[in-house]
């Protein structure tokens, strides 16, 4: 091996009674791609937020270039030639892709920004690495894809000699990742180090030399990429044989949900939906795939029941549904699990037993002549915290307190009690570790079993293929024909979500007449 | 009196001009703390305190110029408190805003008191005097009403294009535009958020303390109780009126000051039909108003109100 | 050393948080009195004396707490919702001004019926006017709280305008003040010889009253909810709309209240200096509480002792009795950083 270029040495950091980090050593040869693979909640992203200066760690050194990098401080980072892809894009939507790139590029208290010499350079930079992107165009207006080049362009511009990509194809289609990983090597071929921080096995073993391999918080294996096999990163990553629930196959049963040409306007807030035809039935799990932006958000808003469509219909167990509100959709039987935890499954505030019952509070028992019923509402949360086996020191402890886990263990408590006849499960499995995703997985089967239909959007595409009885994909708001798994490769999907149809013809034609 | 007659009077535009300015400092002021992501409600009483110490500079013997710079002074120092509880601890900007407007005020009357005690009615300084500006005051109408103003009338105008350059075409203005955006942005691009965002309102709340000083050495020449009287709480208003906008933010504030202006002369030349009261009233209504209009349009800075906390998960 | 979120409160730290606010703001305070002249420590005891020496001192410093309580249980309710009213002035002189129209003769009832009617028509005017900034807050997208803010402007302009125009008192010699509430409308004295009237319990009920809905209620429930997160109220289908109207019409209604208590239990009639600055203070009130509304009733005692305690404390001493002011607003901005220590913990590393 050639002399590293960076030099992690026993770096722990902690968070509370959390060890995120324990005694980290690791090395980053030149032009070297060094996957660090581990399931979410490992430590991955923790390690490189320390080495970005966004977090200081509480024990250990880093040597960048063989010089020492000092803690917590982005421009020091930087300066030493660390450049880093947020897995949470760092952009301003309302500015353009040229501000994005040069801000902090300049001293602050020069008289004038150079912006015509910015743009030759982020010009040049990008024929360079084959990364086009409009330097005008405001980042609001750019697809996901495109969003992750600019992030990319920001660390070039910087002069980055190592680049530290976080998760970065979670958001891409399969055909958006082969080309975010020939840039890479073009990247590399050029002299530049890549970290690539990933859960996935298989693109790690695409673009990796080296592999190291987290798991709560602590390096427990590293391999060269010729001398390992996806099995053996496999157990290492997990460290544990878990049993993923599998689907079984079971034939569907009568509609549930029928949405017949919706279409919703941006007025809205989400994303526009076009003419969108779906049904769901028992016992059957329809996949949505596609971009993040493409009207996920819509579609899960209007089965959420937070907007009405606005040209179209929408049918809840045979009964039109003419009137939105979040609370007449759990009324008819609809279970959601909302994409955003944090955001929109919880309040962070209040605790576990407030939570558990957001959707119920106003049902006898728990509620009575507009007085709460205490021990009603003791006696049914303490049964779903036991049921759904929540982990939480006590029902009063705020729910913010909880783990990624056992957050979504609240929320699908809440959902599944009721025994909806339909869930809505908007990206259920994110950020959640092997053993939350099996549980989620496990539970969304039981629910299918017991008759339920089941919506799941999920940027997940392996898990789309593992759950689901048909797979549509949306895109521009625009929802294709669900079609049986079992027709669905990789690669149609992939083309079919960058707006390439060969996954759906047949739809297309239809809208086209 | 017609009042198509009172738009062609030096008097009514010169008013304008002049009733302006103080509206113009604090308009200023407070776009560039919520372009920065702050929304500072301490500038009601910070234009008191601005407007207490100007005065009190110069009625201790300071010239006007360092009574301005000292009232800017002032003003700043509050903005650094504003901040240490709204960016560096995070806390409310709406309680730690009203606190500040709270605090200031009361400590300018308070500070008033102990220097002049037993005083009842409030004693006089020279304030600073028109300053006509050769050539172009000799322009009709336009002239006197532009070119014949307090030197710190000059200073708000050129200002505007001064906060404009500044926002749209250096990098500290980037920084600040973009701190209001994403500041997680700009920790990434290796800028300190709490300092950027501490400049901004220590800037823009010296800006607003200008503008009460105005009051007190331009305009009149006491420091009275209460004289703010809502002003800053109307520049709140315009920089939404103005969107952000350092041209639209002059131009609300023209437009506010003509409509005050006006009410004035209404008021005088008409006959005691309708009440003064429902005159004064216009200023706030109208604010409303304006507030009605623009909101729904309104693109707020996106991290308005949403305090950074550094290295936390 | 860094800050880390804590996991629960211990109840002894959220108690103690306001106390030690308070100390510190007497202690940064002190500097003011040493500037002015004065030896702090006489200072103060002649503050505390002024707020509590006496049987008169201590029934002063009630009947100011009273309408305190009713504002700061008007912003700690709102605030929970975070709906940011800071027109508890302007609300307050709505219901003021309610009074004066139905209490001044207009309507005549037995006392059992006209002092909770007053206090209906009080609340009514302070929540109507409140609802105003919360509509155009929920369909007009209109921040709230610079409509608050304003409207106490106009508010106040328009009693100035009822003061000399339609409702000056011609028995009143000149001065801007309405004619008197009806003797059957006059909130009962509590203690002989002093200005402590009925408003004090009707207060204390109040914050009661609030308190229970907080804890005991769906309401309050929701009002929680949608304050603390009303991303997650709306998608888990709280009614957004209607809980915050609710909000709105509570807390205005207490200020309303606060103003029914000035006009029917302390001064008899409306005048334009009814209120030195109640509405304002009642968020420092309400902050000092911890927007608790049992907490409330301390805070208001608390503030309402500082300003008479500063009242008499000027007589005395001659330091300027905005000292009350400068002490509140320094004790809000401490309780406020405070906060800081309670929800996050000091680790060393």
């Amino acid at each position: 091996m050639t002399t590293p270029v960076l030099r992690l040495d026993g770096i722990t950091k902690r968070f509370g009674p959390l060890v995120a980090n324990d005694d980290i050593s690791l090395d980053l040869g030149s032009g070297e791609v060094l996957a660090l693979l581990g399931e979410n909640g490992a430590g991955k992203t923790t390690l490189m937020n320390i080495l970005f200066g966004h977090y200081v760690a509480d024990a250990g050194r880093i040597e960048v270039f063989g010089q020492p990098l000092p803690h917590g401080s982005p421009a020091a980072s930087i300066a030493a030639g660390i450049g880093m892809v947020h897995q949470h894009f760092t952009l301003a939507d309302n500015l353009t892709v040229l501000d994005n790139v040069m801000l902090g590029t300049e001293s602050l208290w020069a008289p004038r920004q150079r912006r015509a010499e910015a743009r030759d350079r982020l010009t040049a930079l990008e024929r360079d690495f084959g990364l086009a992107v409009d330097p005008n165009a405001t980042i609001g207006s750019l697809a996901v894809g495109q969003r992750q080049r600019v992030e990319i362009l920001k660390a070039l511009y910087r002069d980055a000699k190592i680049l530290i990509l976080d998760e970065p194809t979670a958001v891409l289609t399969p055909q958006e990742t082969d080309s975010l990983f020939d840039t890479l090597r073009r990247m590399v071929a050029r002299g530049l180090s890549v970290i690539f921080i990933s859960h996935k096995l298989n693109e790690v073993m695409a673009i990796a030399d080296r592999i190291a391999v987290l798991r709560q918080g602590a390096v427990v294996a590293s391999f060269d990429k010729d001398a390992t096999s996806r099995e053996q990163l496999a157990s290492a990553m997990v460290g544990r044989t878990l049993a993923e629930p599998k689907r079984t196959p079971l034939s569907a049963g009568g509609p549930v949900l029928e949405i017949k040409a919706a279409g919703l306007s941006r007025r809205h807030g989400g994303q526009r939906l076009d003419n969108v035809d779906l049904t769901v039935r028992e016992q059957e799990i329809i996949g949505i795939a596609g971009v993040s932006g493409n009207g996920q958000s819509a579609l899960a808003d209007l089965i959420s029941g937070l907007v009405m469509p606005e040209t179209g219909s929408l049918r809840m167990l045979g009964e039109p549904v003419r009137r939105a509100g979040p609370a007449a959709m759990v009324e008819r039987g609809v279970g959601r699990v909302p994409e955003d935890r944090h955001s929109t499954g919880v309040v962070g505030d209040m605790t576990v037993r407030e939570n558990l019952i957001l959707e119920d509070y106003r049902r006898r028992p728990f509620s009575r002549f507009g007085l709460l019923g205490f021990s009603a509402i003791a006696t049914w949360t303490d049964r779903l915290i036991d049921s759904f086996d929540i982990r939480c020191s006590s029902a009063a402890v705020p729910v913010r307190s909880l783990s990624g886990g056992n957050m979504q263990k609240l929320i699908l408590a809440r959902v599944l009690a009721r025994e909806p006849k339909l869930i809505l499960a908007n990206q259920p499995t994110r950020g959640l570790d092997v053993g939350a995703i099996a549980y989620v997985h496990e539970k969304l089967f039981e629910a299918r079993a017991r008759g339920a239909g089941i919506v799941l959007i999920s940027e997940d595409l392996e898990e789309l293929l593992a759950l689901s009885d048909r797979i549509a994909v949306i895109y521009q708001g625009r929802l294709s024909e669900p079609q049986p798994v079992e027709n669905v490769t990789l690669t149609d999907l992939g083309l079919s979500m960058s707006g390439h149809g060969a996954f759906d013809r047949g739809a297309d034609q239809s809208h086209a007449a | 009196m017609d009042v198509v007659d009172l738009f062609l009077t030096v008097g009514f535009w010169a008013a304008t001009v002049r009733m302006a300015t103080p509206l113009i400092f604090g308009t200023l002021g407070e776009l560039i703390c919520e372009r920065a992501g702050v929304l500072n409600l301490g500038i009601e009483g910070i234009m008191t305190i601005g407007a207490m110490s100007a005065w009190m500079w110069v009625y201790q013997g300071g010239d006007l110029w360092t009574a301005t710079l000292f009232a800017a002074m002032v003003g700043a120092s509050f903005g650094l408190l504003h901040a240490g509880f709204s960016v560096y601890m995070g806390l409310s900007q709406h309680v730690t805003g009203i606190g500040i407007t709270l605090l200031a005020s009361s400590l300018s009357y308070f500070v008033f008191r102990i220097m002049l005690p037993g005083v009842t009615t409030p004693p006089k300084i020279e304030p600073f005097a028109p300053l006509p500006i050769p050539l172009l005051a000799d322009i009709p109408v336009l002239g006197p009403a532009l070119f014949i103003q307090s030197p710190l009338t000059y200073i708000a105008l050129s200002l505007v294009g001064v906060v404009a350059y500044i926002l749209y075409r250096t990098p500290v203005g980037l920084a600040v535009r973009m701190v209001g955006e994403n500041p997680m942005a700009v920790e990434a691009q290796g800028i300190d958020v709490f300092a950027v965002r501490t400049g901004a309102v220590a800037v823009g709340s010296a800006l607003m303390a200008v503008g009460g000083a105005f009051l007190t050495i331009s305009v009149f020449d006491a420091f009275y109780f209460q004289m703010i009287n809502g002003r800053g709480w109307i520049c709140v208003a315009l920089v939404i009126f103005a969107s952000w906008r350092p041209g639209k933010a002059l131009l609300g504030a023209f437009l506010f000051a003509a409509f005050d202006a006006l009410q004035i002369r209404v008021q005088q030349a008409s006959s005691s039909l309708i009440p003064y009261q429902f005159y004064l009233m216009m200023p706030y209504l109208l604010s409303i108003v304006a507030l009605i209009v623009m909101s729904r349009r309104a693109a707020y800075p996106k991290a308005l109100l949403v305090p950074f906390r550094r290295g936390e998960r | 050393m860094r800050l880390e979120p804590r996991e629960e409160t211990p109840v002894w730290l959220s108690a103690s948080a306001p106390l030690a606010a308070i100390v510190l703001a007497l202690t940064l305070c002190s500097a003011l009195i040493v500037w002015a002249g004065a030896p702090v420590i006489d200072a103060y005891l002649s503050l505390a004396s002024g707020a509590l020496g006496s049987r008169f001192a201590l029934s002063e410093t009630l009947t100011r707490a009273t309408p305190l309580i009713f504002t700061g249980l008007a912003a700690a309710v709102a605030f929970r919702a975070k709906l940011w009213n800071i027109g508890g002035e302007g609300q307050l002189y709505a219901g003021a001004m309610a009074v004066t129209w139905l209490g001044t003769g207009a309507l005549t009832m037995p006392p059992v019926l006209m002092i909770p009617f007053l206090f209906l028509i009080g609340a009514i005017a302070g929540g109507l006017l409140l609802l105003v900034p919360t509509a155009l807050k929920i369909y007009l997208k209109v921040d709230e709280v610079v409509t608050t803010l304003l409207l106490n402007f106009v508010v106040l302009l328009f009693v100035n305008f009822m003061l000399f125009g339609p409702w000056k008192d011609p028995l009143a010699m000149g001065w801007p003040q309405a004619a008197p509430v009806i003797d059957e409308g006059v909130l009962p004295l509590l203690v002989e010889k002093t200005r402590l009237h009925a408003g004090f319990i009707l207060a204390l009920l109040a914050a009661l009253l609030a308190w229970a809905l907080m804890r005991f209620t769906r309401w309050g429930y929701e009002i929680r909810a949608v304050g603390l997160n009303p991303q997650a109220a709306e998608f888990a289908g709280v009614p957004m709309t209607a809980t915050v109207v609710r909000t709105a019409l509570i807390s205005g209604g207490l200020a309303g209240a606060a103003g029914v208590c000035e006009v029917a239990g302390l001064k008899g009639y409306l005048t334009l200096d009814l209120s030195p600055g109640f509405g304002y203070t009642g968020i420092a009130v309400a902050m000092l509480a911890g927007l608790h509304p049992l907490g409330v009733i301390a805070a208001a005692i608390f503030i309402a002792g500082i300003y008479n305690g500063a009242d008499s404390m000027s007589r005395a001493m001659d330091i300027s009795n905005y000292l009350a002011d400068v002490i509140t607003a320094t004790a809000l901005l401490a309780v406020l950083a405070s906060a800081l220590f309670t929800r996050y913990r000091l680790r060393a590393g």
